[in-house]
C-alpha cells in the first residue's frame, strides 16, 4: 500500500514542481535539460569549456538583436524588420566607409565614425518608420514590420546589386569583428554593455515600467496617464538600433557589406525571446531570460553541427521549437493570468 | 476643502441619444460630498449612460454637469480625473501582469531623471493603502489575486488624485460576503473624508446598509429619489411597477406539444446547478438580470462554454457537452444576442448572410437558392432591395431581420433568441415579435432570453427567472406579471452558498 502511494504522489508533486518551474520562469529550463542531455549523449567535444566559451562569443550577434526584439515584445508588438536592419546597416556603412576613405583616406577614427553614425541613423529611421505605422496608423505589428523588412531588403540589394562591399579600413574589421579589449573579445564587451543599459531601462526607469504597463494592457496604461504612441515608437526605435549595432559587428567579422546579413534572425530572436519566457501577448519577460535563451538557440545549432546535422534540418528544428515554445507560452499565460 | 452645503454634482436636464434609442431623457441628479447616492433600475435603464457621462466617457446630447460648481465642458475621462471623478467599472483597468505596487503607481512613479526612486513609489503607494486601512502585500501580482482585492486595488488607485466623486459600478457583484463588508468599511471611511459617492447595485438589500438616497430609473426617464433611509423593498418595486404596456406584443397561442429538451442539473461558469424542460408550441422566457445566468445556460447548450456537469437530453438523446455543429445538426438554432460579432459577417451582403445559414440543408429538385433566400425574406419582412446590400450598411432593425433570417435557411425544432430585440426600433420589434408568434404557433419550441422585462413577460407562456445563477422563480401563464416577477429579479438577500 505505502509503496503504491509513494509511487502515485511523486510524480504528481513533481508535476506541481514542473508547473510551478513553468510559471516562474517559462519553457527554458526544461529545453535546456533536454539539450544537454542529447548534445553531451551525442558528442564528446560538446560538454568541454571550450565549446561552450566558443558558444557564448557566438551568440553575441543573436543576444543583441533578441534584446531589441524583447522590447518589441513587450509592448505586445512584432519586429520582423530586424534582419533587414541589419543588411541595411551592413550596406550602408560599408559604402559610407568607402565614401569618406575616398575624400580623407587618412584618418580612419574618421572614416569608422562616419560609417557607424549614419547607419545607425539609417536603422532609426527604420524603428521610427515601423513605430508610426503600429502606433500612429494602428497597424497591426506584424504587418508594419513584415512590409519594411521587404522594403528594407529590397534597398540593401539596389545599393549594392546583391554584391558584397569592400575596401573600407581594415582597422573596422580589426577592431569590432576580432579585436579584445581587457582580453575579452570587443563583442563580448558591447554585449555586457547593452545588457547592463537595458537592464537598467528595463527595470530602474519609468519608461521601463511603461514598456510591460503598455503590453499588459493598453487601456489601462492610456487611464494612467501614459504616453502610449510615444512608448511604442521608443521601442521599435529601440529595436533598431540594437539591430544596428548587431549588423556593425557583423560587417566588422565578415570585413564585407552584404545586403543578405540577418536573413533569419528575425525567426532566431522571435524564438529566443519565447524560449526565454518572453510572452507574444507582451507585459511579460526579462532580459535574463532572453539572454539565456538566445544562448540556448546558439548552442543547440552548435550541438546540431558537432553532431554533423546539416543546416536544411536545423531550420526545421528550429521552426519546430519556436512552436512548442509559443504553445508552452499560451499554457503559462493561462496559467498566469487565469488563476482565479 | 468641498463646500458642503453645495452639491459637489449637480446634473440637469441630462439627455443623452443613441441611434434610434433615448438611452437618458432629461434626467437631473445630484451629489452632495459624503453622500452614497443609489442608481437602481432594470438593465437599459439609463444608469450606465448616466454614469458614463459623469465619468467622462461619453458626452450628453444635451443637459448640463457641473462638478464641485465648475460647469463641465470637455467629456473625458482625463478632464473627469482631473475634477475629482473616478470611476470603478466591474471590468478593472488594471495591468494584470504587473504587481500591485506597479498598478498603484503607473504613470506616476516617482523618479529622479526618469529613474525609478524605489523607496518613494513603495511609500506613495503605502499611504493610499493606509487612507484605506487596509494592509496589503504590495509585491503581488494583479491577476494573483481575487476579484475583491483587485477592486480594493482599483479603489486605491482612484484615490491618487484629488478624490472628489468615486463611482462604484456594480461593486459587489462578484464579491465574497467578507470582501463586501471589506468594501462598505471602506465606504464609510470615503464618506467620512467627504468624498460622495454613486453606487450602481441590483442588490436592494445592500442600500440600507451603505446609501443615504436612492433614484430609481426606468426607460432613460428618473422615476423619483427618495431617502434611503426607511425605504422598504416594497415600495422601491412599487415605483418600478404600473409601466404601461404597449399594444406592440402580440398574443401567442399556446398549441401545447411534448418536451423536446430537458436540462437537468446544469452546471457551467455562471450557472449554478440548473434544470428546466423545453416543449413544442410554447414560448419559454428567460429572464434576469445581465449576469444572472440565462444566457450562459444556452450557451452552454450549445456548446460555447463549458460545461461543468449535469445533463441535456435533447429529443431524448443525451447531447451533454456536445460540439455546436452537432447541437444545431440535432435541430437547435442559437440566436446569439450580439449580432455584430457573433450573428452576422458583416462584409457580406444580406443574402450571403442568410445562405450562411442555409449550408446543410438538403435542396429540393428545381429549387434555386435565389428563391430560396427571397421567401425567407419575405418571411421575416425583411424587404428585397436590402438583400444585396452590404449587411454594415444596414440599420440595427433590418440586421436583426437577416439574423433572424439566418434560422429559417434550415428545419430547427427549437428556436432559441438571446436577446432577440436588442438596439432594434420599435415597428421592427412587432415585425420581430411576429415572426416569433408563427414559429410557436406552428408547434416550434420557442425560448426567449430577455434582460427586457416587459419583453419576457408579455410573450412567454412560462417564465423561468434567474438569478446569480440559478432559477429564483418560474411562472406560467396569468401567474406571469410584474408583482410577481421583479421580487425574484433582484437580489434580496445573498443567496445561502
Amino acid at each position: 500500500m505505502t509503496a503504491e502511494t509513494t509511487q502515485v504522489r511523486t510524480p504528481v508533486r513533481a508535476a506541481y514542481a514542473a508547473k510551478l518551474l513553468l510559471m516562474r520562469v517559462g519553457v527554458l529550463p526544461f529545453f535546456l535539460v533536454a539539450a544537454l542531455v542529447v548534445f553531451t549523449l551525442a558528442s564528446a567535444q560538446f560538454l568541454t569549456a571550450q565549446n561552450i566559451i566558443n558558444v557564448a562569443r557566438q551568440s553575441v550577434y543573436l543576444v543583441l538583436v533578441s534584446l531589441g526584439q524583447m522590447i518589441v515584445l513587450l509592448t505586445g508588438g512584432f519586429d520582423l524588420a530586424v534582419g533587414t536592419t541589419i543588411a541595411l546597416t551592413s550596406v550602408i556603412s560599408a559604402l559610407i566607409m568607402i565614401s569618406v576613405m575616398a575624400v580623407a583616406p587618412g584618418s580612419v577614427a574618421l572614416i569608422i565614425a562616419a560609417g557607424c553614425l549614419g547607419a545607425m541613423a539609417v536603422a532609426l529611421l527604420i524603428g521610427l518608420i515601423n513605430g508610426t505605422g503600429v502606433a500612429v496608423f494602428g497597424v497591426s505589428p506584424f504587418i508594419m514590420t513584415l512590409g519594411v523588412q521587404s522594403v528594407g531588403a529590397g534597398v540593401a540589394l539596389f545599393l549594392t546589386g546583391g554584391v558584397p562591399v569592400t575596401g573600407f579600413p581594415h582597422a573596422f574589421g580589426d577592431t569590432f569583428g576580432f579585436g579584445r579589449i581587457f582580453g575579452v573579445p570587443v563583442t563580448v564587451a558591447i554585449a555586457v554593455v547593452a545588457i547592463a543599459v537595458i537592464g537598467v531601462f528595463l527595470y530602474g526607469t519609468r519608461f521601463g515600467r511603461h514598456l510591460y504597463a503598455v503590453g499588459g494592457n493598453v487601456k489601462a496604461a492610456k487611464l494612467s496617464g501614459i504616453n502610449t504612441t510615444a512608448t511604442l515608437l521608443i521601442a521599435y526605435a529601440a529595436s533598431a538600433l540594437l539591430a544596428s549595432i548587431d549588423g556593425l559587428l557583423l560587417t566588422a567579422r565578415v570585413e564585407s557589406g552584404e545586403a543578405n546579413l540577418g536573413g533569419t534572425i528575425a525567426l532566431q530572436s522571435i524564438a529566443a525571446c519565447v524560449i526565454g519566457g518572453v510572452s507574444l501577448r507582451g507585459g511579460i519577460g526579462g532580459v535574463e531570460g532572453v539572454v539565456l535563451g538566445a544562448f540556448f538557440i546558439v548552442l543547440i545549432q552548435n550541438g546540431m553541427d558537432l553532431m554533423q546535422i546539416g543546416s536544411y534540418m536545423q531550420m526545421v528544428l528550429l521552426g519546430v521549437l519556436l512552436i512548442v515554445a509559443v504553445i508552452v507560452d499560451q499554457v503559462r499565460y493561462r496559467l498566469l493570468i487565469g488563476a482565479n | 476643502m468641498a463646500d458642503l452645503k453645495r452639491p459637489i454634482v449637480e446634473a440637469r436636464g441630462l439627455t443623452k441619444h443613441y441611434p434610434g434609442v433615448v438611452a437618458l431623457d432629461h434626467v437631473d441628479f445630484s451629489l452632495e460630498a459624503g453622500e452614497v447616492h443609489v442608481l437602481f433600475g432594470e438593465n437599459g435603464a439609463g444608469k450606465s449612460t448616466l454614469i458614463s457621462i459623469l465619468a467622462g466617457a461619453t458626452a450628453p446630447t444635451s443637459g448640463l454637469v457641473e462638478i464641485a460648481g465648475e460647469p463641465v465642458t470637455v467629456f473625458t475621462v482625463r478632464n473627469a480625473r482631473r475634477l475629482g471623478v473616478s470611476a470603478v467599472f466591474q471590468e478593472f483597468s488594471l495591468v494584470p501582469t504587473q504587481t500591485i505596487l506597479q498598478n498603484l503607481v503607473l504613470g506616476e512613479e516617482p523618479a529622479i531623471a526618469g529613474f525609478l526612486r524605489r523607496g518613494a513609489g513603495r511609500r506613495r503607494a503605502r499611504e493610499l493603502f493606509n487612507a484605506l486601512e487596509r494592509d496589503i502585500d504590495l509585491d503581488r501580482t494583479v491577476s494573483q489575486l481575487s476579484r475583491g482585492e483587485q477592486q480594493l486595488v482599483e479603489i486605491a488607485k482612484a484615490m491618487r488624485g484629488d478624490l472628489r466623486v468615486l463611482i462604484l459600478d456594480e461593486p459587489t457583484a462578484s464579491l465574497t460576503d467578507r470582501e463586501t463588508d471589506v468594501l462598505f468599511g471602506l465606504i464609510a471611511r470615503l464618506k467620512a473624508r467627504g468624498v460622495g459617492i454613486i453606487y450602481i447595485s441590483h442588490r436592494i438589500h445592500e442600500f440600507e446598509r451603505v446609501a443615504d438616497r436612492v433614484t430609481v430609473l426606468r426607460d432613460g426617464r428618473r422615476l423619483s429619489t427618495v431617502p434611503a433611509a426607511g425605504l422598504s423593498e416594497e415600495e422601491l418595486l412599487a415605483m418600478m411597477t404600473g409601466r404601461v404596456m404597449g399594444a406592440i406584443y402580440p398574443k401567442i397561442a399556446r398549441t401545447g406539444g411534448p418536451e423536446v429538451l430537458r436540462v437537468e442539473g446544469l452546471r457551467a461558469a455562471g450557472v449554478a446547478g440548473v434544470s428546466f424542460a423545453i416543449r413544442a408550441g410554447e414560448v419559454t422566457g428567460f429572464a434576469g438580470l445581465v449576469g444572472s445566468g440565462k444566457s450562459r445556460i444556452w450557451r452552454t447548450v450549445m456548446g460555447l462554454n463549458r460545461t461543468l456537469g449535469g445533463r441535456v437530453a435533447l429529443h431524448g438523446k443525451d447531447m451533454t457537452g456536445a460540439r455546436t455543429d452537432e447541437i444545431i445538426a440535432a435541430g437547435l438554432h442559437y440566436l446569439p444576442a450580439d449580432r455584430k460579432t457573433e450573428g452576422l459577417v458583416l462584409a457580406a451582403s444580406a443574402s450571403d448572410n442568410i445562405a450562411l445559414g442555409m449550408l446543410g440543408r438538403t435542396r429540393r429538385r428545381g429549387q434555386r437558392a435565389g428563391d430560396v433566400i427571397v421567401e425567407i425574406a419575405k418571411t421575416v419582412a425583411l424587404d428585397r432591395s436590402m438583400l444585396r446590400r452590404l449587411v454594415s450598411h444596414l440599420s440595427g432593425g433590418n440586421q436583426q431581420k437577416v439574423l433572424f433570417a439566418k434560422g429559417f435557411g434550415r428545419d430547427y425544432g427549437i428556436y432559441v433568441f438571446d436577446e432577440p430585440t436588442v438596439g432594434v426600433d420599435m415597428g421592427t420589434r412587432a415585425q420581430l415579435y411576429r415572426v416569433i408568434k408563427s414559429l410557436a404557433e406552428s408547434g416550434k419550441a420557442v425560448v426567449l432570453i430577455s434582460s427586457d422585462l416587459q419583453e419576457a413577460m408579455s410573450l412567454s407562456h412560462r417564465l423561468l427567472i434567474f438569478s446569480a445563477g440559478q432559477i429564483s422563480a418560474e411562472l406560467e401563464g396569468e401567474e406571469i406579471n410584474e408583482a410577481a416577477v421583479l421580487p425574484h429579479f433582484f437580489e434580496r438577500r445573498k443567496a445561502v452558498a
